[in-house]
């Protein structure tokens, strides 16, 4: 079973982010990888593993040539990675990042599914799975918050705004999977040590046979601005009768 | 301008973010129209219409996933009818549509929105990023349609007193392998009171409750005593705690209750994005630095394991 797991590195969210002049994404400190891909890395290495063979492969793409973010998931276990970095890829909106992943799945060989998260943390526009399930001509199940494969279907349970569906689509697929889908391993010593040593494909959007006009913004940002600020109120310190005065104020506000 | 919206059904009603679109779409077009992909359209034909919807082009996905159809009746459309913009809920399915639609008609997607603006033929989408203490105003370029994915609450629904929308029906959609994607069974899961997104009241949990066992005791009983809907932060959906339908933030819901009480939350920005348009804030937490305490109308430092307990009791007793 081969998987590909799109992942992101980006800029630690612990860290208040800021633009540049011309309205991009400050990505210069280190790059992490995005908590939310850590699901699917591990999802694929149980695929992986309970098909007793194929590959785990990162896809992913930066600006820079930053990778510490992948080693990160290939410490996890992935086996390989496929890295387009590429300067044309600054402010890259959420369709060319689908059409460069879907060149990098195409690289990847065989595959039998593509696993996302269902939204990065600093960009999230949400779309990136689905967009890039339409490029390949494949299924897609998006928000699984359960997946299981059996004799090349994906079952899954979707999330749905009243409770989840199951789903299920014949493979290949892109699967999109949320946050606690799975508990993501810690890397070992060991795999951390392996890392150094796995293969990363560093490639560009030329490479992958991708041109100016494939990358060329179609949408262009006009004004940045603070919003108003929200004062902060009356803060009091619990003496063992808070409560008393979260009452009072819910009284004010009449809702009991 | 012609506007197009991807209408959403709850049961045989539109969905409250439906109507929020097509009231938007009423203000800033001459022209609004919906593409349906589910279940009995002529019930929703009455309530779109009164909300400015002229015409329903509806679509029967059969088991195949809503978005997925949503998207290959509209790219079958288009052409036809060329509507100028088309407007997303940002839900589950809106962004499945949106996504495969992008992908199809080979244009970009703005998503996100919590403000939209036409001006001649120059469409402008407003985002919140950071936590929302910044806003973004971006315009559309290249050829039409635009397409906008807007988060549910960001407009109020409105009824203008349209006669019910014509109903159109739309066959002979390919979707290609993606409609291999089938939906083989349907869960509810049971809810007392409101819904997340409708709630009065909303009590939220993040990772100062300390376990999945202190968000049922705490948040889940304060929620149902005040008759209001319980939240999570992204910390505590992470850690698998509770589902991603409860969490409140960026990569979840946005809510905009009369009071919003965060027990053990810190405030980090993604949370504090999905709540900050709330009417009134609450929070308890440990931390006095907590960034919480900056948008709270009444903040307590405190532990919630001594505060609430005493705050359920109280309440009980009025009762």
């Amino acid at each position: 079973m081969n998987v590909v797991v799109c992942v992101k590195q980006i800029p630690d969210p612990a860290v208040p982010g800021e633009l540049n002049p011309d309205h991009t994404l400050k990505r210069e400190g280190k790059l992490i990888l995005d908590e939310s891909d850590s699901y699917g890395v591990e999802m694929a290495l149980q695929l992986r593993d309970a098909a007793g063979e194929g590959e785990v492969i990162l896809v992913s793409m930066v600006p820079n040539h930053e990778v510490s973010g992948l080693r990160q998931a290939l410490a996890m276990g992935a086996d390989r990675a496929i890295l387009v970095s590429d300067d044309a890829l600054r402010g890259a909106d959420a369709l060319t990042t689908a059409k460069v992943l879907a060149r990098c799945v195409e690289r990847a060989g065989a595959v039998d599914l593509v696993l996302a998260a269902t939204e990065s943390t600093d960009g999230y526009t949400g779309t990136v799975p689905a967009q890039l399930a339409e490029l390949l001509g494949w299924p897609s199940l998006t928000f699984a918050k359960h997946v299981e494969i059996e004799d090349g279907t994906a079952k899954i349970q979707r999330q749905t705004e009243a409770g989840y569906d199951d789903a299920s689509a014949p493979l290949p697929a892109v699967i999109s999977v949320t946050a606690g889908v799975v508990e993501p391993r810690y890397p070992s010593f060991k795999g951390i040590m392996a890392a150094k040593n796995k293969p990363v494909d560093q490639v560009t959007t030329g490479d992958l046979g991708l041109g100016p006009d494939d990358l060329a913004p179609r949408q262009r940002i006009v004004n940045v601005a603070a919003a108003p600020a929200r004062q902060a109120g009356e803060k009091i310190e619990d003496d063992g009768t808070a409560h008393e005065r979260i009452v009072a104020f819910l009284e004010e506000l009449k809702v009991i | 301008m012609k506007i197009w919206v991807f209408a959403e059904a709850d049961g045989d009603a539109p969905t409250s973010a439906t109507l929020e679109l097509c009231t938007k779409a009423r203000e800033l077009a001459d022209v609004v129209e919906c593409v349906y992909a589910g279940a009995n359209a002529e019930a929703l034909a009455g309530p779109l219409g009164e909300h400015g919807v002229t015409t329903v082009y509806a679509a029967d996905p059969g088991d195949a996933l809503v978005g997925v159809i949503g998207a290959a009746a509209i790219a079958a459309l288009v052409d036809e009818h060329q509507p100028d913009l088309v407007l997303f809920a940002q839900t589950y399915d809106g962004r499945d549509a949106i996504a495969r639609l992008s992908a199809r008609l080979d244009r970009p997607v703005l998503t996100n929105g919590t403000a939209l603006r036409v001006d001649g033929d120059v469409v402008t989408v407003g985002t919140a990023i950071f936590g929302g203490n910044t806003l973004v105003d971006t315009v559309f370029e290249g050829p039409k349609p635009y397409l906008a994915a807007i988060r549910p609450k960001s407009f109020a629904a409105e009824p203008s007193g349209g006669a019910p929308a014509a109903v159109v029906p739309v066959t002979g959609i390919d979707a290609g392998r993606a409609a291999e994607a089938k939906v083989l069974a349907r869960h509810t899961e049971e809810r007392e009171g409101p819904k997340l997104e409708e709630a009065g009241i909303v009590v939220s949990g993040g990772r100062g409750l300390g376990s999945a066992d202190a968000y049922e005791q705490l948040v889940e009983s304060l929620a149902k005593l005040l008759g209001g809907a319980s939240g999570a932060s992204r910390a505590i959906v992470d850690a698998g705690w509770v589902p991603y339908a409860k969490q409140v933030g960026q990569t979840g819901k946005t809510v905009k209750p009369k009071v919003y009480i965060a027990l053990g939350i810190s405030g980090a920005t993604q949370h504090m994005v999905g709540m900050k348009g709330s009417d009134h804030i609450i929070a308890v937490n440990k931390d006095p630095e907590a960034p919480i305490f900056s948008v709270a109308d009444l903040g307590v430092v405190g532990d919630v394991h001594k505060v609430v307990p005493k705050l359920l009791e109280a309440l009980q007793a009025r009762t």
